[in-house]
């Protein structure tokens, strides 16, 4: 695969005034969200949803930190198995070794849990496999990052083929929905919707409270010249390090609701298509842009959705768009459109 | 609104009635893979019998309007239940058919169940779909591990082939396979020595084929299905297994599997099967009208238990007059004696089981075969009573009460 710079698809050059574009775009999103179940299928919304908070949490990272990880299905996949576990066993047990040459068993005793605490859960899961992964990535810049982000993933891959609580290839199937805090009955599918849509929106509005923090300036400037920002005195491995956790707990957060949401946690999650899949969605949509991995999440999704009928032909047609984009707009969707109105989305 | 609906459609049927007999409309769903190591199984000539089924009962029961769509489930669990949940809430389909592919048959079977729809697995074998997680929405019409377990592994047992050593597919089908054989053989006091998992549609087999001739087992019971036997059985030959004096056993072998081994290589292997096309004549009048739509192929007991299958649900459908209750519609289906040109009579058990002959098959030498699908000899024929697995020992909730 070629590799993608994210300097040189980047979106228009930041305005210094803060624009009304993006408040003005944040409403029309919400809009078209809300009355968005009514004209289409709303688990199709909600899965895309859940997708395009994982975009974002994505493109937090590459469009903003300049970093390719190829390997976030790590985060999201596992996020949602620990997700779906939790919701539908609750106990958890571990193997722990103390010198002796035995490994034992640590088993924490939990009732199933309600959806927030999975979610929760499976949040955490996933920041923490993004510190892990990420100490050791940040190490590396461009393609050996990629690769080292890519074989940890792989190798979580095969734990949870291998592990018996991930039910192998049949993944974990009817994960409980339950109720949030014991009052919201998530079975309702309006309850359940609205649920999503705020999930998705917190983590949306904390991403965009990231970029355009103090962080997130130094993250852009770190993107743009590591070795400038390194001489004007910042310690740039913390904050690489600090945006790839932000990035893999964010992703955890989608994986986690969308476990509870198709009631499934499945090795498609984990496995590296998915690491590719939302490299697509942020490139269709547009990288280092706020709104464009959401367009390219719905874009993806919906061709996988309403195209399913035609098999595998599915992967072509994704392969071509992928090359038209590179190809002929590589600001993507929305970094296009940006581009022509001249203003910041 | 549901009340003005319902209102609507009463004075419509009231108005229609006295000319015509009631209009049904039912929507059926094929869905199965339709690209990968089981399409040979099910896939396209699923759909293909599917249509037979739809084109039959229609001539005789023509106030029964049936739509068809497929889908290929890619053998994910995820993306099957996504398809069904659509189908089941959008497309307003009634009745799923196969999923070759215990995995996504077991998620399906649980929207089926919180639908309330009809599910009808054909394709699928482990038997846990009408024991431990059998609901009253699901049908399992044409085979399962327990039956091949009981047909093959018994058989096998008893011809001298005491070791065992398994070669698991690492999914629910798999492991359905594998616990029920190796219950059977240790019933026939057959011994298991030892097991290795691989991934679902893997295709090198080297490492495991190697554990397997290093077992020193006589036979190595081959838990998977589809491309996976296929696979296994042909690099098993490059790894000189059989003229090593071990054997394998195809758990399941399908007729389309032969097809693709060659007699060369399959001959000899014993396997279960519940339907052979060239079995009587019936069969092979059925087979000539499916190839029409499958030029060149011959079709599986999977593709002749969609056909069953459909028949069956319609006929339980016209009786019911609607397929709007699922629940309603399977309890017919196992009220209604079954009866079709393929399986011929049996009946569906109170956990969903649908239960008829099986056979156990050896496979023709390319000298013995005659003409192109001459497959397989009749070894011996095994009672509806005896070839599934006994009501009680299934531990599913709808029969215990």
């Amino acid at each position: 695969m070629e590799r993608v710079d994210p300097a040189a698809v980047m979106a228009p050059p930041a305005q210094q005034t803060r624009s009304l574009s993006e408040p003005i775009a944040f409403v029309v999103m919400v809009l078209a969200l809300v009355i968005a179940p009514y004209f289409f299928y709303p688990m199709f919304v909600m899965q895309a949803l859940c997708f395009a908070l994982f975009a974002c949490a994505f493109n937090l990272l590459i469009g903003y930190g300049g970093l390719l990880s190829f390997g976030h299905a790590l985060y999201f996949g596992w996020a949602s198995y620990i997700a779906a576990h939790l919701a539908k066993v609750g106990t958890i047990s571990f193997p722990i070794w103390y010198g002796s040459p035995k490994w034992h068993w640590a088993t924490i005793p939990l009732p199933p849990l309600s959806p927030e605490l999975a979610i929760l859960g499976g949040t955490l899961a996933g920041g923490m496999l993004g510190l892990i992964a990420g100490t050791l990535a940040i190490r590396r810049q461009g393609i050996y990052f990629a690769m080292i982000t890519l074989a940890l993933a792989q190798m979580m891959y095969f734990f949870a083929l291998q592990a018996p609580f991930t039910g192998g290839e049949d993944g974990i199937q009817g994960v409980p929905r339950g109720k949030i805090l014991g009052v919201i009955d998530l079975a309702d599918p309006t309850n359940l919707y609205v649920t999503v849509l705020v999930i998705f929106l917190v983590g949306f509005l904390l991403i965009y409270r990231i970029i355009h923090s103090p962080f997130g300036e130094v993250l852009k400037a770190i993107r743009e010249n590591e070795a400038r920002a390194i001489s004007l005195g910042y310690k740039t491995d913390r904050y690489k390090l600090m945006a790839f956790v932000l990035s893999a707990t964010l992703a955890g957060l989608a994986g986690s609701t969308k476990a509870i949401v198709l009631q499934i946690a499945s090795l498609t999650d984990v496995n590296w298509p998915m690491s590719g899949e939302v490299v697509l969605m942020a490139l269709v949509g547009g990288l280092g842009t706020v709104f464009g991995p959401v367009a390219g999440a719905f874009i993806v999704i919906a061709m996988q959705n309403y195209l399913a009928q035609i098999g595998q032909w599915v992967t072509v047609i994704q392969g071509t768009i992928f090359v038209l984009c590179v190809l002929l707009f590589r600001r993507g969707v929305v970094g296009e459109l940006a581009n022509l109105l001249r203003i910041r989305l | 609104m549901k009340r003005l609906l319902g209102l609507a459609a009463f004075a419509a049927a009231l108005i229609a009635s006295p000319a015509q007999a009631q209009q049904i409309t039912v929507k059926i769903g094929v869905m199965s893979d339709m690209s990968s190591l089981y399409s040979d199984i099910g896939g396209p000539g699923s759909v293909a019998a599917a249509k037979l089924a739809i084109a039959d009962f229609t001539k005789n029961n023509p106030n029964v309007k049936v739509e068809l769509i497929s889908a290929d489930h890619q053998n994910k669990a995820d993306v099957g239940s996504n398809i069904v949940n659509q189908w089941y809430d959008v497309e307003k389909v009634d009745l799923v058919i196969d999923v070759p592919n215990s995995g996504v048959a077991f998620a399906v079977s649980q929207i089926a169940a919180n639908k309330n729809k009809v599910f009808i697995v054909s394709g699928a074998a482990a038997s846990d779909l009408t024991g431990s997680k059998c609901n009253a929405n699901t049908v399992h019409w044409t085979y399962d591990t327990w039956m091949l377990a009981n047909g093959t592994g018994t058989a096998l047992v008893k011809t001298g082939g005491d070791t065992w050593f398994f070669l698991t597919a690492d999914y629910a089908f798999g492991h359905a396979l594998e616990r029920d054989t190796a219950a059977a053989v240790e019933k026939a006091n057959g011994k298991i020595v030892g097991k290795v998992r691989h991934p679902l549609n893997t295709s090198d087999f080297s490492s495991f084929l190697l554990q397997a001739q290093a077992s020193k087992a006589k036979v190595i019971g081959l838990a998977n299905a589809g491309g996976d036997t296929i696979n296994s059985i042909k690099q098993g030959a490059e790894f000189g297994i059989v003229k090593g004096g071990q054997k394998f056993a195809g758990l399941l072998v399908f007729a389309s599997d032969v097809n693709a081994l060659g007699l060369q290589t399959a001959q000899g292997l014993t396997l279960t099967e519940t339907w052979y096309w060239d079995a009587n004549d019936a069969n092979r009048a059925w087979t000539k009208r499916w190839q029409g739509e499958r030029p060149g192929k011959f079709p599986t007991m999977v593709q002749a238990g969609v056909y069953a299958g459909i028949t069956h649900y319609l006929k339980a459908v016209v009786a019911l007059k609607s397929a709007t209750d699922g629940k309603a519609v399977v309890a017919q289906m196992k009220a209604l004696p079954t009866d079709d040109p393929l399986f011929g009579k049996g009946t569906i058990r109170a956990d969903g089981r649908k239960v008829h002959d099986a056979y156990l098959f050896e496979v023709k030498s390319p000298a013995e075969s005659k003409y192109p699908g001459d497959f397989y000899k009749l070894r011996a024929t095994i009672p509806a009573d005896q070839a599934f697995r006994p009501l009680k020992e299934g531990s599913c909730p709808l029969v215990s009460g």
